[in-house]
């Protein structure tokens, strides 16, 4: 298992989460005190949401909510939010600052991911810029733990994608195809 | 439990895991196939080197320019609410009327309606199946099955409605008496493939009252193992299963020909080899078990595969009773057996195209009404239910048709999760 060292922070706000009732705007805060409220997420395994499309926020508040996807302590975070509330967070994380790339990339190591991600066409769907649209996510510059443990859900099929689209491509990403892309993304 | 209370137990256990795969649900298992060969057709002479995998829906574009920008549109998963939906867009002909059914249930797909009048409805996207009852005049929607893998398809038979997952298939029994509480399932069939790739279901039973099922091609273009690329017909209770059409790409609807009891289905094309080829079909299986409809090899009746049709002539396979344009994604479809249309529409076949996404001018988003002529072929091909497609943006997507028990259309929009209602305006 992935070492667990949440910020003290984003701890805080866990054990701390208002019962269920509050609306979406009293609920916000929780969200980003893991997430970041820069927009980049300085959580191990929380990915970053700055900049991220609202519709594919609103999916998975969605899936969370109704466990399709399940992923604590998001379902507990989702449970009694209404259509509406979804909708205002997703707009709310859309306007977050997007979050910045990883530092100093190796250079030979950015330069071959390029192929890779060029060959499977990451950016056809998420974009030239990685930035998402409508209900496919932002990519470019989340982290890099994140992407890895994302790519091999989808490989796995442990995360069924809302659209079959993430685990058909997947398909054909060896280990190693993921490793090189999750390092390029987040330096992206 | 208040949630705080809960998180905290579950950093005590740590389990603070915001990815953990181990927790999905319902997770899609099972190694795919895709581009595994039957090992008796030629192989492809100096096939490109794929850039892709073969089960995925980009597989075969081209690099750069116009067709990267073209990805599948997913349908949002909350329903629109009803005063929002695009009803002053939709157009139908004179002489009919169209209305809200039913809303708010998200991306709502196949229909299949109970003896009682319970309409039941499948999702793709979603892990649920609807129930929507007329109670005092109005709609009630209810969900009756949660946690299914691509619930697609439905059928009612005899009491007892049938839901296809991705690769298993489920029976209720009793359902309408049962809608509140219905009891476990019974399973009828787990015996299918579990590729993503056009692994979703459509089902029907026929007047053989045999259930048939389709397997689709587990990606875009490849030479598809003989599990896949097919019709298959079985019992009721999942027994004898035997195949009945081979070479079919991906259907999502048929129905049998009232006249002739011949099974009719459309059939999805390949994506990408051009902005206007292949054309989406509609076939008819005449001779269950002998018929190949073409996919790999050749599509649309006349035109061999760039890198399968090699060797092959279109002449080898049963050609399309009809063409239903490029890339438009012609999903459902029925005949018209009810009385309330006029006549003209009797045995007419009503087909829903979902709308094209591989595609730069958008195409489809429509209902059409097809009519065969005396030799079995389709004679015309016309608009009937119009206005999903705006501006070339989707402002819905019709899925499934179904006559109703009071000779109306019905109509499902996974976009928006409604049901509408076509009838004669009289």
């Amino acid at each position: 298992m992935r070492p667990l060292a949440p910020s003290a922070l984003c701890l805080l706000a866990l054990l701390t989460a208002p019962a269920n009732a509050e609306s979406a705007a009293e609920r916000l805060p929780a969200c980003l005190a893991c997430h970041g409220e820069s927009g980049t997420s300085a959580n191990p395994g929380v990915p970053s949401l700055g900049a991220m499309p609202a519709d594919y926020v609103v999916t998975q508040l969605y899936l969370f909510r109704e466990r399709q996807r399940v992923a604590d302590p998001m379902n507990a975070m989702a449970e009694g939010l209404s259509d509406d509330d979804l909708r205002t967070l997703g707009d709310a994380v859309a306007k977050l600052p997007a979050p910045k790339p990883e530092p100093n990339p190796d250079p030979a190591r950015m330069e071959a991911a390029r192929a890779l991600a060029a060959k499977h066409q990451c950016g056809s769907c998420h974009g030239a810029d990685l930035a998402g649209q409508d209900q496919i996510p932002r990519v470019g510059a989340q982290r890099e733990d994140y992407l890895l443990a994302t790519l091999r859900a989808y490989k796995s099929g442990a995360r069924a994608g809302y659209d079959p689209a993430m685990n058909e491509v997947a398909q054909g990403l060896s280990e190693d195809d993921i490793t090189a892309l999750s390092y390029y993304l987040a330096h992206r | 439990m208040p949630r705080s209370a809960r998180l905290t137990g579950l950093l005590l256990a740590g389990l603070l895991l915001p990815l953990g795969p181990a927790g999905a649900q319902q997770a899609p298992s099972g190694t795919p196939t895709p581009g595994s060969t039957d090992g008796t057709a030629p192989k492809p002479a100096a096939a490109p080197a794929p850039a892709q995998d073969r089960g995925s829906a980009l597989y075969g574009r081209p690099e750069g320019g116009e067709a990267a920008k073209l990805a599948p549109i997913a349908g949002p998963p909350l329903p629109t609410p009803a005063a929002r939906l695009p009803l002053d867009k939709l157009k139908v002909p004179d002489g009919f009327k169209i209305e809200v059914y039913a809303s708010g249930l998200a991306n709502a797909r196949s229909l299949a309606q109970g003896d009682k009048g319970t309409l039941f409805v499948g999702t793709r996207s979603l892990d649920r199946v609807y129930a929507v009852r007329t109670v005092d005049g109005k709609q009630e929607v209810k969900v009756i099955a949660t946690g299914l893998h691509r619930p697609n398809g439905v059928v009612f038979h005899k009491g007892a409605l049938y839901v296809a997952e991705l690769s298993k298939i489920w029976r209720f029994d009793d359902i309408e008496n049962n809608l509140d509480a219905p009891g476990k399932p019974v399973l009828v069939s787990d015996d299918f493939p579990k590729d993503e790739a056009h692994g979703w279901k459509f089902i029907a039973i026929g007047p053989d009252e045999k259930l048939y099922v389709p397997v689709g091609a587990p990606g875009n273009i490849l030479n598809p193992p003989d599990t896949h690329a097919q019709i298959r017909r079985m019992d009721l209770d999942g027994k004898n299963v035997e195949v009945v059409a081979r070479g079919v790409r991906n259907t999502v609807g048929f129905d049998w020909n009232p006249q002739t009891k011949n099974l009719t289905f459309t059939d999805n094309g390949r994506d990408w080899v051009s902005e206007d080829i292949p054309n989406d079909e509609l076939n008819v299986l005449s001779e269950p078990g002998k018929q190949h409809f073409g996919y790999p090899f050749c599509h649309q009746g006349n035109f061999t595969d760039p890198e399968y049709g090699w060797g092959r002539s279109c002449a080898e396979f049963t050609a399309p009773a009809g063409l239903l344009g490029p890339h438009t994604a012609a999903l459902g479809m029925r005949f018209y057996t009810g009385e309330q249309f006029p006549q003209a529409y009797r045995n007419a076949i009503f087909i829903a195209r979902h709308g094209s996404w591989n595609k730069t001018q958008k195409l489809g988003g429509d209902v059409v009404v097809a009519r065969l002529g005396t030799d079995g072929k389709m004679a015309s091909l016309e608009p009937f239910l119009t206005g999903f497609l705006q501006d070339n943006r989707y402002v819905g997507r019709p899925v499934d048709v179904l006559v109703a028990r009071d000779g109306a259309l019905l109509v499902s929009d996974d976009y928006n999760g409604a049901v509408y209602r076509i009838s004669a305006a009289r």
